[in-house]
């Protein structure tokens, strides 16, 4: 399915030579005892550290300054010619542009949604497994599962399980769920969130436990409603969970790949092509792995951005509080 | 689907009410007043929403062949038959799946745990020359999103001749910054006191290690574990890239590698997918308590 593998003498070589032991500082000066043995509990996992986060890192740098093409090649030097060309491509404005309106579709609810389950399962401290299980579960599933399971039971025209839904309340059906450009982003929006929202609706849960029993017991000596109660003890002592929920799902949603990959491949249209897809098509079946590098970087780049702005906010929040 | 969601917008109104409701009475099961009764409504249309496209496919993968995708929608057809599964499981690539998946699992979660709680223990609470610059680095790569490097990962890979291994599909997985700095947090939480009586007793660091700190840390290594665990298990994107070779797929991609060749036999392509999908469902009914625990700590310090 992917491309065949091919090896890249260039590649390695530099790799070898630079790559590995670089964030290590050399060890042959251990002597003091502390040193050493402070040192050998880190180093198996910076020498992996090293090998396949930091080095790729650098390689795609490099990579995405040449006209790599994965074939053994490693190609030339073309300096940004690959970001520019990137930059100027529609179909790369598109792809970010569909990664972001995904992003932005599934984040809301995805939210809002696992804060009301997990309200729901809190307030009512009844048949716990059952809301677990049933809203949990699905996120426990591989993206295949999830995937196919939609896209051959739920979402063909009649016979899936959504016409035949709809027509139960007099609704027509026939809607190309995935193959109608209309409704493709849509059904993959709908999908994601019954998978994924799951993991909101616990981190809710869990931060919903760890509100203390007496802020309630003296609103309600105070005759709080239960409205004023929600309203003024429980969504305040939610915000910081919020906030990592919030910036969690943004981070989760930019980098859809799996959903979209296993049910529409992009399409119809390119009305589904995110960024990493866009990035797999450039690289892996267009064989442009310099390109689909540069690619990688504008939209590392985008994310970067987002996590900034959340620090950004975070650190506002938390002086406000403070003060 | 729309519906549950707007029948569940009305319930925060009562949904802090139980909370404090214990006071009143004195009693651990609070009344069911009206609010609590639209609250438990909501929650099971909601819970019914999210159940009802597993059991539909469930009830599909036991139909006869043929009557899948008849309509009006029906659960049982006119009998109900394993043979979907018989086919699926003789045909031998989902045990053949699994195994790939439980082994690439397994070794994925040991190394990742051990690794990262040695690092973490070494700049927690060692020193050495280069540790804060170091472990700055660390925590930088928690930024980097692996789904960003497939393209330089994937030529390291075939540079190294990893790909189509099973270590091409485990050591890209193994360093996990992020798991560092939880456990980093943990750590740093562990008394010094119990550490100095057993260095006092002539304890190495080594020793002190394993028989003091990762004891001690054994609830949250549990919680990190079947979080790592589930995410190699249900992982696609890398081990989609890296493998090429049926026999070496793991359970995520073999699935989407087959879908084409079941054709219409939904019966079959919902077999597969129950056969795929419940051993996890399965470590989730015995370990629930330490999946929620691990989502909780590893949630919040993001992934």
């Amino acid at each position: 399915m992917t491309a065949p593998a091919r090896t890249e003498p260039d590649t390695t070589a530099a790799h070898e030579a630079t790559g590995a032991p670089a964030p290590v500082p050399g060890g042959t000066a251990i002597r003091h005892g502390r040193f050493e043995h402070g040192l050998m509990f880190v180093a198996p996992f910076l020498a992996l550290y090293a090998l396949f986060l930091v080095w790729p890192v650098v390689l795609g740098i490099k990579m995405s300054l040449t006209s790599d093409n994965i074939t053994g090649s490693g190609g030339e030097y073309v300096g940004f010619d690959n970001y520019t060309e990137a930059l100027s491509d529609p179909d790369m404005w598109e792809a970010l542009w569909q990664t972001v309106w995904f992003t932005l579709l599934s984040t809301v609810p995805l939210v809002l949604l696992g804060l009301v389950m997990a309200l729901l399962a809190h307030g009512l401290r009844f048949v716990d497994w059952l809301w677990r299980l049933s809203w949990f579960a699905p996120y426990l599933l591989p993206s295949g599962v999830v995937g196919l399971l939609w896209l051959w039971i739920i979402y063909p025209a009649d016979f899936g399980l959504a016409d035949q839904l709809l027509a139960e309340f007099g609704l027509h059906p026939g809607i190309g769920w995935l193959t109608d450009p209309q409704y493709a982003m849509l059904s993959i929006v709908i999908t994601t969130i019954w998978w994924t929202v799951g993991f909101n609706f616990l981190l809710y849960l869990a931060a919903l436990q760890s509100i203390p029993q007496h802020l309630y017991e003296a609103a309600e000596l105070d005759g709080a409603t239960a409205w004023q109660r929600l309203w003024h003890i429980t969504l305040p002592m939610l915000r910081r969970t919020t906030g990592v929920v919030v910036i969690l799902q943004l981070l989760a949603s930019l980098k859809i790949f799996d959903q979209v990959y296993i049910m529409t491949q992009g399409g119809p249209d390119g009305a589904t092509r995110t960024t990493l897809l866009y990035v797999f098509e450039e690289g892996f079946t267009g064989y442009r792995i310099g390109y689909a590098s540069a690619a990688s970087y504008i939209f590392f780049a985008l994310i970067v951005l987002v996590s900034l702005i959340h620090l950004h906010l975070a650190r506002r929040t938390r002086q406000e509080s403070t003060s | 689907m729309s519906a549950a969601a707007d029948t569940s917008r009305q319930d925060p109104v009562s949904s802090t009410a139980p909370t404090p409701a214990g006071g009143t009475g004195g009693g651990r099961r609070p009344r069911w007043t009206r609010g609590r009764v639209a609250m438990l409504l909501a929650a099971l249309v909601l819970a019914a929403a999210w159940v009802l496209p597993l059991a539909y496919a469930l009830a599909t993968s036991l139909k006869p062949m043929g009557e899948e995708v008849e309509t009006p929608l029906t659960w049982i057809g006119s009998s109900v038959t394993f043979d979907a599964y018989d086919k699926v499981w003789a045909a031998g690539d989902i045990p053949r799946w699994m195994l790939n998946t439980l082994y690439i699992s397994v070794m994925t979660t040991l190394l990742t745990v051990l690794l990262c709680a040695m690092a973490a223990y070494g700049f927690a609470r060692t020193e050495f020359r280069g540790r804060k610059a170091l472990y700055a680095l660390v925590l930088a790569g928690i930024m980097v999103p692996p789904q960003v490097l497939m393209a330089p990962l994937f030529a390291e890979m075939a540079a190294l001749g990893l790909v189509d291994t099973y270590w091409g599909v485990i050591l890209p997985q193994v360093a996990v910054p992020a798991m560092v700095f939880i456990l980093v947090k943990f750590f740093e939480g562990v008394p010094r006191e119990l550490e100095e009586a057993a260095f006092c007793d002539g304890a190495g660091r080594w020793r002190v290690f394993f028989t003091i700190v990762l004891p001690l840390s054994r609830p949250i290594l549990a919680a990190v574990s079947i979080f790592v665990f589930i995410h190699t298990w249900n992982n696609f994107l890398w081990p989609f890239l890296v493998t090429t070779d049926p026999n070496g797929m793991t359970l995520p991609v073999g699935l989407v590698n087959i879908q084409s060749s079941y054709g219409v036999r939904y019966s079959q392509v919902m077999a597969s997918l129950v056969m795929a999908g419940l051993p996890l469902l399965v470590v989730f009914a015995l370990f629930q308590r330490q999946i929620v625990r691990g989502v909780a700590h590893t949630g919040l310090a993001g992934k």
